[in-house]
């Protein structure tokens, strides 16, 4: 008992200080800047208490649950030796945990208004609601063919950064012709895609390939699955606004 | 009583949120893999304690943070605080009058990213996969401080209303020249970092940042200049991760050529 204890609270004790810097910068601006009293003391260190025991069983279960699912995936599929099952899962994982994205569909809402009120689609509900609706199918696509691309960059050892570059070039020349209003969207797609529990799953598939295919290093070859996946969306987005506006 | 039913709806929310990711995991595990997963037991533990965390952590900051955090962003992006009650004055605010929105951007921005679950699991990972020469800290830090920066140039970019586009592609330049000097092994976890560095704690609180200061500063539209903030921080960290690589890459070539010099 004693060994599950000390860690848990050790544990703890290291999510307080992860959230410190926050609470710091929110009373100093409330005391100080804005100088008002802090609301609701009592909800919020109950709150913090949440956040803090939250963060804390969150990093346990990374550690138990999705880091050791995510390799042995990635050894089950590197000896199972098929290549097209790879990439099918490849793309399921990317499509799949992004289309239902909460963040994702706020995100198309907001893109959806814009739309409307710049006159690309009609001011209807209707028209709205499908415009959100391909909006967030584009850039869940986007990213099923993101963690694809990734993950045959890792098969063969391509180094990175030519890739990524190539899409920096497919984000400049998409801007010039993209109408005005979907830049800001289509940029911040990019960072919103990727959720708590895509990134450790992807990360740890992305090392387990990386380790248990010869020659390649779980460090330079293992990462940058998440970097495919937070810039091919900008690219498919403004390409969607071409396409309907 | 409503606190605990609060608990429970949010952990419906994940767990419907996880559900797809569940869906493809088994399926494939069934379908084609076929083979048990090893201490499938643990792990199950292990999804459950991700599930449980992460409902108590965003029901902790819907709590706790976001209302007090987006209130502030509003109060301190309102015309009134800034310029007191001169009603005159607004029409001829000056960029820099917006020096605590500033000040704050950084601010939150940085203590956000220290707080984002999803970087901690991409620095375990990257600490464990380096051996340590990465340090799950140090990373963090670079990061936060690269999502401060990037934040509060894009708060200063919706002030002056200059087209976003121009400094995300002059940031892109900047990541392509850094990509030629840094050390070859950190180059895949910089591109990593900037993705993973807005989620659960970052993305809202910025957004209210973004939205309450176009809709506040004079001829901005909310619609068209609120947002980009997302992705200046995304693109910063790349920058700062890189930096921090590099920097600690030339202390060890300088210490090494100092050991040299008095073993001499």
């Amino acid at each position: 008992m004693k060994d599950f204890i000390l860690p848990f609270l050790r544990s703890l004790l290291d999510s307080l200080r992860d959230l410190l810097p926050i609470l710091l910068v929110i009373s100093f601006f409330q005391l100080a800047i804005l100088q008002q009293p802090i609301p609701n003391m009592g909800e919020m260190l109950y709150g913090t208490f949440l956040v803090v025991l939250g963060l804390t069983l969150f990093v346990q279960g990374l550690e138990m649950g999705l880091f050791p699912l995510g390799e042995a995936m990635a050894y089950a599929f590197a000896r199972k030796g098929s290549l097209i099952w790879l990439l099918a899962f490849a793309f399921a994982l990317g499509f799949g945990t992004t289309v239902a994205e909460p963040a994702l569909i706020a995100v198309a809402d907001e893109a959806s208004k814009i739309a409307a009120a710049g006159g690309a689609i009609e001011n209807t509900p209707q028209a709205m609601e499908s415009y959100a609706t391909g909006l967030r199918f584009t850039v869940a696509l986007s990213v099923g063919f993101a963690i694809v691309i990734g993950v045959v960059r890792i098969l063969y050892g391509w180094p990175i950064q030519y890739l990524i570059i190539v899409g920096y070039a497919g984000v400049v020349i998409m801007t010039v012709f993209a109408p005005k209003e979907i830049i800001g969207i289509a940029y911040d797609s990019g960072g919103v895609t990727t959720s708590t529990i895509t990134v450790p799953l992807v990360t740890a598939l992305g090392v387990g390939l990386a380790s248990s295919i010869k020659g390649r290093n779980p460090l330079t070859d293992g990462f940058g699955l998440i970097a495919f996946a937070s810039l091919t969306p900008m690219i498919f987005v403004m390409g969607y606004g071409m396409l309907i506006g | 009583m409503n606190l605990s039913f609060n608990i429970l709806h949010t952990l419906s929310d994940t767990i419907f949120d996880v559900l797809p990711i569940v869906v493809i995991i088994f399926g494939f595990q069934l379908l084609v893999i076929r083979r048990p997963i090893p201490n499938l037991r643990k792990v199950l533990i292990g999804f459950i304690y991700v599930l449980l965390g992460l409902a108590f952590f965003l029901d902790g900051l819907e709590i706790a943070l976001f209302p007090i955090g987006k209130l502030m962003a509003q109060q301190l992006t309102d015309p009134a605080f800034i310029y007191g009650e001169v009603e005159e004055a607004v029409r001829s605010l000056q960029w820099r009058d917006y020096v605590y929105v500033y000040l704050f951007a950084a601010a939150i921005g940085f203590s956000t990213t220290v707080a984002e679950p999803s970087l901690l699991a991409v620095a375990i990972k990257a600490q464990e996969v380096s051996g340590g020469a990465i340090s799950t800290w140090g990373l963090r830090i670079a990061v936060a401080i690269g999502v401060g920066l990037g934040i509060a140039l894009g708060t200063f970019r919706i002030v002056s209303g200059t087209p976003l586009h121009y400094y995300i592609i002059a940031g892109y330049v900047i990541v392509i020249i850094q990509t030629a000097f840094a050390p070859k092994t950190i180059i895949a976890l910089a591109y990593d970092s900037g993705g993973v560095t807005t989620s659960t704690v970052t993305v809202p609180l910025v957004t209210a940042l973004g939205l309450g200061l176009a809709s506040t500063v004079p001829g901005r539209s909310a619609l068209l200049d609120g947002f980009g903030l997302i992705a200046f921080a995304s693109l910063f960290p790349m920058i700062t991760v890189m930096g921090y690589a590099q920097l600690s890459e030339w202390r060890q070539k300088a210490a090494s050529k100092k050991t040299h010099r008095t073993g001499e």
